[in-house]
């Protein structure tokens, strides 16, 4: 175990926060409502620290598998433990779990929240509060890979573990490279989105907040009644396409850029992905067709609720928890499907749907004719069996996850409904569920036993499981033994 | 750079690994996943699985817009399959492994047809490199600049050699010969040295000298020996095939001592003049019964490095003149050194320094081209030979007035077939060629052994 270089990159991403809530702190500094302060002594402690932790780059910087989990799951952690000081420090929110709660639920583009009041906080608060989404969306780990060289072809390794989706590939040779073209095409995006929502006639500060939760698929929003409460078919609109826009594999937009509109059209994952979309926001539109009274106006609330939740975001333009429950189902189970692999989206992912259902399909097969061959492939290429093997076990190892979660959350004794889509929007990083933590409720209720283990829910899930998995795992510790 | 390697084997890794330091953009095309992994995992390079003369897989690979494309699988043919498949889609370079003797007399001919850069042989690099050191018996390693006529030789600094205990700038006046120490490995740690240096027992050292004076310090420090007559190889590969033909050519007598029966016979009838053993060559009784004490030098070239490691180490208690060590993993080093094995030949590690050479050549078409390219100290010293043209910001200074790198000695200048060894007020002039000798810096052009601002 490198302890030498993890220190040095722990140190590093801290001096990035530092770097990161300067923004806020301007918003803070601009719209001067008292809470600069807390972001001042932040970044004055995490600078500090960063500095302290990476003061000596070391000598070997080679790591390996297991460094590269460590890192990235020790850094998530530590990067939401300060980012919850300004939340704590402003007062806004009183308690450090429920900070925690809060800044995690950020950080991996939950949006679930603990604020009963969000028209309440300041508004340097609310802006660090979405940015951690846009951060966090395509990953703090893969922007310090973009900046900085840090352990040479290594590098990898940090990269598998903070990316989601079952198969990290490069787009170009070099790990940096990939990075640099990821972050271009995030920031690029979202600047246009920012542009989309100023001309619906959103204030600058309001799109900003709103496309950094739609770039995130975070889903964090000012005002009580999310998105609702600008009642606009165009807002709608911009925000549901964006949302769709940003759960596709960022691959994707590389291939348009080099202009492989081919291989574009070719992709298994997104014909997928669109299909379901559009399957589901007809069954649903169809379902809440009484409720809405006109086609047109029942399309539209539907097809937001469906990208929302595919893709892991959250907003809300209506109360789904007050619709027909053909409806609420089919929104749980997109809750876990989630976005493509290689976006910024939560969940499943809809390549590990496919390769499980091709799976299933060859099993039953090989049962009917036993000695037939038959190679999978996904997106034509074949598929190896410790891909298809680490799917299913991902899969156990999620649904074992939610069934213990769900058993702890139950000693609060809320109903079903809330108990199971509370730990399901947490883990799949959705933010609202169903029941009390609906669109219109919140996670303020819960107890704090049962914020911890969402907490932890959320960086599960963000992290795709194993990364955290390792943290506890005896020989990832291990340490040079001494002679006496 | 955009550069695409076909074949992920000994020297397709070694490759990866050492230009991906040099921080060109690699991609690596195998035919099996498994060997692409660990390129993938250890190298920061994209790996695709395929069949490298296919003209998909290259497309997938982006040959087109590569500025070099490098064949190094097991087939000669395939090597020159893709290398055409790459040249029609647009690739600017192309170099072939080819390593086949049956091919040797058509090189040329298949250079120009087939539009390729550069044709590389392995076994036949090292068995020219061991040439080498088999004719200059004393150096461990011996590396020449400006076609010879600047020697770079790596010595052992022996008890009682009257090298010791001198500061460097003393040297040359206290033993007469104008000579520059360039390089100095002293356990672990590897010095260029100033001239206030001190030199231990033990410390491996690096020299630059023209040949006669090379000549003379030989005969100062005793180390002098007779000339090799006698060479017993062990092994009959490729490798000692090209071997001896160059020894028989220089009139040294060659033994080979080979375990495959239809090989002793292929090699008997390509090498009248050798006499081929059939035997098992890591069998002492063998050894002793060819001979072994009467050899003037042992070359060890069996496919398995712990066998030559063995013969080596049993050749050096026998104290014969020269024992040379062919070494394919060379991540061991530090061992062979504690294990008394001090020529060590890796056929790799000899291609991929000719292709690193070729590369940075490549990389800059005007300014002052890296003609010579010598790893030293295990790899850890780079010795570059540059041909200089004329550059405002190096050429006409004088030296003291040049701001050079750290760890960068410049160890000779050579001005029509005088060396100059430089003081500060010497100059570099366009014409010249340069020796630079450095741990550390990637020089790709003379301009580079200044301090960047």
């Amino acid at each position: 175990m490198n302890y030498k270089m993890i220190r040095y990159i722990l140190g590093t991403i801290l001096k990035v926060e530092a770097l990161l809530m300067c923004l806020p702190a301007l918003v803070a500094f601009w719209y001067g409502e008292g809470d600069l302060l807390p972001f001042l002594v932040t970044i004055l402690v995490a600078s500090g620290l960063g500095l302290g932790l990476a003061l000596k780059r070391p000598q070997n910087t080679v790591i390996y598998a297991r460094e590269g989990f460590v890192i990235t799951s020790l850094s998530w952690i530590v990067m939401s433990l300060v980012g919850a000081l300004p939340f704590r420090l402003a007062g806004a929110i009183p308690h450090y779990i429920d900070a925690v709660f809060e800044t995690v639920s950020g950080f991996t583009t939950t949006g679930a929240s603990i604020l009963t009041d969000v028209e309440a906080m300041g508004r340097g608060l609310l802006f660090w509060r979405s940015f951690t989404h846009w951060v966090g969306g395509m990953g703090v780990l893969v922007f310090l890979l973009a900046i900085l060289p840090l352990a040479g072809g290594r590098n990898v390794h940090i990269m598998r573990a903070e990316s989601p989706g079952p198969v990290v590939g490069k787009l170009v040779p070099r790990v940096r490279g990939t990075a640099k073209i990821l972050y271009g095409i995030y920031i690029t995006m979202t600047l246009i989105l920012i542009g989309l929502l100023l001309l619906g006639g959103m204030p600058l500060y309001d799109s900003a907040v709103h496309a950094f939760g739609t770039a995130g698929t975070g889903g964090f929003g000012i005002w009580g009644d999310s998105i609702a409460h600008y009642d606009s078919a165009y807002i709608d609109l911009v925000l549901s396409v964006g949302m769709v826009l940003f759960g596709v594999n960022f691959n994707i937009y590389y291939l348009l850029l080099m202009g492989k509109v081919k291989s574009i059209l070719r992709s298994e994952e997104l014909r997928w992905y669109l299909g379901i979309i559009a399957g589901s926001t007809l069954l649903i539109a169809w379902n809440i067709l009484p409720e809405m009274g006109g086609m047109l106006r029942s399309l539209r609330f539907s097809f937001f609720q469906v990208a929302s939740i595919i893709t892991t975001t959250g907003f809300a333009t209506a109360d789904f928890n007050l619709w027909p429950e053909l409806s609420r189902v089919l929104l749980l189970a997109l809750m876990f499907l989630g976005a493509c692999a290689g976006s910024t989206g939560g969940g499943m992912k809809v390549s590990r749907l496919i390769i499980m259902l091709k799976s299933a399909k060859k099993e039953i097969n090989r049962m009917l004719h036993p000695r037939s061959v038959h190679i999978l492939k996904f997106e034509e290429k074949p598929l190896d069996d410790n891909t298809s093997r680490n799917v299913f076990i991902y899969f156990f190892i999620l649904v074992a996850v939610v069934m213990a979660s769900t058993m702890v959350v139950s000693l609060d004794n809320m109903d079903f409904d809330s108990t199971f889509s509370a730990v399901v929007a947490c883990i799949n990083n959705i933010g609202p569920g169903l029941g009390v933590v609906g669109p219109m409720g919140g996670y303020a209720s819960l107890s704090y036993r049962s914020k911890v283990v969402l907490i932890l829910d959320m960086l599960l899930g963000r992290l795709e499981i194993f990364p955290m998995l390792m943290l506890f795992a005896p020989s990832v510790w291990m340490t040079k033994r001494r002679k006496n | 750079m955009k550069i695409v390697i076909v074949g992920d084997g000994k020297v397709g890794q070694a490759l990866t690994g050492r230009l991906a330091e040099e921080g060109h953009d690699l991609v690596v095309i195998d035919s099996s996943p498994e060997a692409l992994r660990t390129s993938v995992e250890v190298h920061d390079v994209m790996g695709i699985s395929g069949n490298g003369a296919s003209y998909a897989v290259q497309k997938e690979a982006g040959v087109e817009d590569a500025d070099l494309l490098i064949a190094a699988t097991s087939g000669d043919e395939l090597n020159l399959l893709c290398c055409l498949v790459a040249k029609k889609l647009g690739a600017r370079h192309t170099i072939a492994r080819v390593r086949n003797p049956d091919y040797a007399d058509q090189l040329v001919m298949m250079r120009e047809d087939l539009g390729l850069s550069m044709t590389v042989n392995p076994e036949m690099a090292a068995a020219t490199e061991i040439a080498r050191m088999l004719r200059f018996p004393s150096a461990l390693k011996l590396d020449s600049f400006a076609r010879g006529m600047v020697e770079l030789v790596e010595i052992k600094v022996k008890e009682g050699s009257p090298l010791l205990g001198q500061a460097l700038y003393t040297l040359s006046s206290h033993l007469g010969i104008r000579i520059l120490i360039c390089a100095v490995r002293r356990g672990e740690e590897v010095y260029i040295p100033t001239g206030s240096f001190v030199l231990q027992q033990g410390d491996k050292i690096s020299i630059t000298a023209t040949p006669s004076e090379m000549d003379s310090l030989f005969r100062k420090l005793g180390i002098y020996r007779h000339k090799i007559h006698r060479v017993m190889v062990v092994g009959g590969g490729r490798i000692a095939y090209y071997l001896a033909k160059q020894l028989l050519k220089l009139g040294m007598s060659v033994k080979i001592i080979e375990k495959d029966a239809a090989r002793c016979e292929l090699l008997s009838e390509a090498l009248p003049k050798a006499r081929i053993i059939l035997g098992d060559g890591s069998d002492r009784e063998l050894l002793e019964e060819e001979g072994i004490e009467e050899m003037d030098a042992l070359v060890a070239l069996t496919g398995m490095d712990e066998e030559n490691i063995i013969i080596s180490m049993y050749a050096g208690t026998l104290e014969l003149g020269k024992v040379v060590t062919k070494i394919n993993r060379m991540s061991f080093q530090e061992i062979l050194d504690s294990a008394g094995i001090e020529s060590v030949i890796s056929p790799k590690g000899i291609t991929v320094n000719q292709i690193v050479r070729y590369v940075r050549a490549m990389q800059n078409s005007q300014g002052s081209n890296v003609e010579t390219l010598h790893r030293i100290v295990g790899g850890r010293v780079e010795a570059l030979e540059f041909n200089v043209t004329a550059d405002p910001e190096v050429t006409g200074i004088p030296l003291k007035d040049l701001r050079t790198r750290q760890n960068l000695l410049i160890a000779g200048i050579l001005r029509g077939r005088t060396i100059i060894y430089p003081g500060g007020n010497d100059t570099i002039e366009p014409g010249d060629s340069v020796i630079v000798v450095t741990t550390g810096h990637q020089l790709k052009d003379l301009r580079d052994i200044l301090e960047r601002q």
